[in-house]
């Protein structure tokens, strides 16, 4: 089933009867030459780029979940490739070309809206901070454009300018930055790999990793042993679990991130705007929700939910930076579990065990990696060597102390990314 | 959260600095090896059930903490200055 506006035209004159499941819900078999640990966004892209880009077949992902339930259906959906360091730099670029191609590689309307990102500065230093960063971004060949106060209020005229201890200086705007709607990229992923043979099977706990000699053998789950050649472990905040089925300890803490959304209102916010002074963070969905975050809880947590004073934080932030928010109802909240690496920055490389890859280390802003990531793991995954957009995300750069990747430059150690 | 300070009692968790798990406590000597200091600084448990973490009471008594807690419940079982844990 192709998706085509005539289609969708002939579906609303007909009670839309002829609509089909995106994907099939397949029994698990005996054997796979590839198996994904996780049916998040990340292993679903993997499994769609083995498929599509390496023609392999024989690959299912496991998802103890069912797909779309996880992080990537719940997150603030900011697509951005605005970072600065060598490693990272590379990659988020290499995932946004792939974004600005993803509908038409998938028919799927993601809804990616690149209506430009503004971080904003608030001091002469801050200023100089993100003219560099918006250098290294041309540099890399991606887009971004310094804004003095007056430019940014020709954008966001709405802003607080003149507050007493954060006045507006400027912004670095990027404009190829924005939004996609995330449910639709799990669901479109899924959809392309189902359709190229990929078996996704749904409400199946991976309980044990099988290893021999070295070697990866497969897996056991909820739903029996499952025999593979190659095994990938994609499972975000729950890394650490699963690594250590496989005997590894990883640079990995969990952590708490809050997002949340308000009740639907008429169009008001028509960029991603940043305000890392206050760790605010907001857009406007298509639906009409402001949907808006601020920074972790700061302690390791698996609860899915935060505490108070994060909400109060947020919130004061908001009201801080555009007071014309304060009248808007907060719908709901919710707490993703972020798996934090000691640099902020992700891995993505083979392990010790021969055939057992890692694809973690996302921190907070695995959504926008969803592409690169699965395109660059599943490089890994079929020619055994690192894809050049991602060579840089090794694992032992934290053991080695080389290739340390902290866009903060707060130093490579847990809690303070 | 609240956590109850063993100087100064029950507090609000805003007190308190979150520094990570209790391994650092356990600092390996300088020549333990490049293996030693790396599962000290980087490698982590990070289970999701019980933990023992230091937390940093600086809004209070500046005393460094042992607390047990549950990063599934968020319910604190157990603290105790860190001064006395590691002994």
């Amino acid at each position: 089933m192709r998706f085509s506006g005539l289609k969708v035209l002939k579906e609303g004159l007909t009670g839309n009867k002829g609509w089909k499941p995106h994907w099939r819900d397949p029994e698990p078999k005996s054997e796979y030459d590839i198996v994904i640990i996780g049916g998040g966004g990340h292993g679903l892209s993997t499994a769609y780029y083995l498929a599509a880009e390496y023609g392999l077949k024989n690959i299912a992902v496991l998802e103890k979940g069912y797909i779309g339930g996880g992080n990537v259906g719940r997150n603030t959906t900011i697509v951005r490739a605005n970072y600065f360091l060598p490693g990272n730099s590379e990659f988020y670029s290499h995932s946004l070309k792939l974004w600005e191609g993803l509908e038409e590689e998938l028919n799927y309307n993601v809804m990616h809206s690149q209506r430009g990102l503004i971080n904003l500065f608030h001091s002469d230093g801050q200023r100089d901070a993100f003219a560099r960063r918006g250098n290294a971004m041309i540099n890399q060949g991606d887009d971004a454009i310094l804004l003095d106060r007056e430019g940014v209020r020709k954008h966001l005229p709405y802003l607080d300018f003149d507050n007493v201890r954060f006045p507006v200086f400027g912004g670095l705007l990027h404009p190829r930055g924005g939004t996609a709607r995330h449910d639709a990229v799990a669901w479109g992923y899924a959809r392309g790999a189902d359709q190229r043979g990929v078996d996704l099977i749904q409400n199946c706990e991976v309980t044990g990793i099988d290893i021999e000699n070295g070697k990866v053998r497969g897996v056991q789950t909820s739903r029996g042993a499952i025999r593979a050649k190659k095994v990938a472990i994609v499972v975000a905040g729950r890394s650490g679990q699963v690594a250590a089925m496989a005997g590894m300890r990883l640079p990995i803490e969990s952590h708490v991130l809050q997002a949340f959304v308000s009740e639907g209102l008429k169009p008001v916010i028509d960029h991603v705007v940043s305000f890392g002074m206050g760790h605010f963070y907001i857009s406007q969905s298509d639906k009409g929700g402001l949907v808006f975050g601020g920074d972790l809880d700061m302690y390791a947590s698996y609860a899915a939910r935060g505490n108070l004073p994060l909400v109060e934080h947020v919130m004061e932030a908001g009201m801080t930076l555009m007071p014309m928010i304060g009248k808007a109802k907060v719908l709901r909240s919710w707490g993703g579990i972020m798996d934090m690496t000691p640099d902020g920055s992700p891995i993505i490389d083979k392990t010790d065990t021969e055939g057992l890859y890692l694809d973690c280390g996302w921190c907070y802003g695995g959504f926008k990696a969803v592409p690169g990531s699965g395109n660059c793991l599943a490089h890994l995954i079929a020619t055994d060597r690192p894809h050049p957009a991602a060579e840089k995300l090794r694992l032992d750069r934290f053991r080695s102390g080389v290739g340390l990747m902290d866009e903060e430059g707060t130093g490579a150690q847990h809690n303070l990314h | 959260m609240r956590i109850n300070c063993p100087v100064c009692g029950e507090r609000d968790r805003r007190e308190f600095y979150y520094k990570g798990a209790a391994v650092a406590l356990e600092r390996p000597a300088p020549d333990a090896g490049e293996a030693a200091w790396d599962a000290y600084v980087h490698l982590r448990e990070n289970p999701a059930g019980e933990t023992r973490e230091l937390w940093y009471h600086e809004s209070g008594c500046n005393g460094w903490l042992v607390v047990t807690r549950n990063t599934v419940s968020h319910e604190i079982s157990g603290v105790a200055l860190a001064s006395e844990a590691r002994s």
